[in-house]
């Protein structure tokens, strides 16, 4: 009978926290829906992780041994970006390459928040593990983490993931209070026209070469990315990119947040460094929307065709999220506004703005 | 409070900045020369 009993009896108050906590990530998961595929995954895997017994011996084996193999090889957040690459179309940025700019704006928070960790007395690498949650992009994140503070991993994770569901919440209220509303209801022509399809075939190639060429710690992350939009675009292997889309990105995905959600036991999560860095995660996502609306204004002073600044918050990478909160904004202040796919090409310049501030960190940081 | 750190920090922060537009000015032209060498017809 006490042998039965004994995984009760060794029950601490620190894992009934994390109960409670991989019950609110459930929670959130499955009621408000925020990012369900990683935070329902992260919070059962944290669960997991908190059974006494299980900490106390060797942990849960197959999870310890998916940490090692996709984790700590990087393998996992890598085999994401290919089905990220394979999802995103590149086209409205080919067609609009000016808002790339507001992909290279938007990733100040990153930076600004790494600084402002070293001052709460993380190390260096532990500040730019911190930071790149303003990448708003999850598999960079994680890349980073693991490089630069795998002890950081869970929290960091759970920031990325969190603030990304928030987007809507987030970025309304900074926008506002760095904008007029003249400002935001300025309006912006859009020429649609297409893109040949050689440009869309060439590009992730000459941009792979280019960014390893340049930043050659960006290389894989560029490259998988590169790799699954290649496979889109090339026309000719529409099953693999279905694949990459579907079951690739699905797979990877669950084993991805359960075996980060394995990494938050008690003592490892419950400490005042994590709610530092859920704290520095909010301050990332504010001053990347904030450098993007900024950077906007200033080149407004010099540009006679004006430029929505609510563009310049599309920059961050939380895509499509972003870009339906900046057209839902636009509208708000002038309902016939429609700069959604302005709005969109900023997006999906940040998500190329990320992984280079990412590859940029990582051979920086020494 | 570790200060050198921090100065570290806004070292990276210029050098990571400047990094991010410098490689976004070069996939710029690269999207404007390869229109020009590949256009297609506007439509509007």
């Amino acid at each position: 009978m006490q042998d039965l009993l004994k995984g009760l009896i060794s029950i601490e108050p620190g894992n009934i926290i994390m109960y409670i906590f991989g019950g609110l990530l459930i929670y959130l998961a499955i009621a408000k829906e925020y990012e369900p595929m990683l935070l329902l995954p992260i919070g059962f895997g944290a669960i997991m992780a908190n059974i006494p017994l299980v900490v106390e011996s060797k942990g849960i084996e197959p999870l310890h041994r998916l940490y090692e193999m996709g984790i700590k090889t990087e393998l996992f957040p890598l085999l994401i970006f290919v089905a990220v690459g394979a999802m995103i179309d590149f086209g409205p940025l080919l067609k609009n390459p000016k808002m790339l700019l507001f992909g290279g704006a938007a990733q100040f928070g990153i930076f600004f928040t790494m600084a402002a960790a070293t001052l709460l007395g993380f190390s260096l690498k532990e500040s730019a593990a911190i930071g790149i949650i303003g990448a708003a992009d999850g598999p960079t994140s994680i890349y980073v983490a693991e490089r630069f503070a795998a002890n950081l991993l869970g929290p960091i994770s759970v920031a990325a993931y969190s603030y990304m569901s928030l987007v809507p919440i987030i970025q309304p209220p900074v926008i506002r209070a760095l904008t007029t509303e003249e400002e935001r209801k300025i309006r912006m022509p859009y020429s649609e026209h297409s893109v040949s399809k050689k440009v869309k075939i060439i590009f992730p190639i000459a941009v792979t070469m280019i960014a390893g060429l340049i930043a050659p710690a960006s290389i894989s992350l560029v490259g998988f990315l590169m790799f699954g939009n290649l496979v889109r675009e090339c026309g000719v292997t529409e099953r693999l990119s279905k694949s990459a889309q579907n079951e690739l990105a699905n797979l990877v995905t669950l084993l991805l947040g359960i075996t980060i959600g394995s990494t938050m036991s008690a003592e490892k999560f419950l400490n005042l460094q994590t709610l530092a860095i859920i704290a520095m995660g909010l301050v990332a996502f504010i001053f990347d929307t904030a450098g993007g609306v900024l950077f906007a204004k200033f080149l407004n002073l010099f540009s006679t065709n004006k430029i929505n600044p609510m563009v310049g918050a599309a920059g961050i990478s939380a895509f499509p999220m972003s870009a339906r909160v900046i057209q839902k904004e636009a509208q708000k202040a002038d309902p016939g506004n429609f700069i959604l796919m302005q709005a969109v090409s900023a997006n999906v310049a940040g998500q190329i703005g990320s992984i280079i501030a990412g590859g940029l960190i990582l051979a920086l940081v020494k | 409070m570790n200060m050198v750190n921090f100065y570290e920090s806004l070292r990276v922060m210029g050098m990571g900045m400047a990094g991010i537009f410098v490689v976004i000015g070069v996939f710029y032209a690269l999207i404007v020369i390869l229109g020009k060498i590949f256009p297609e017809n506007a439509h509007k």
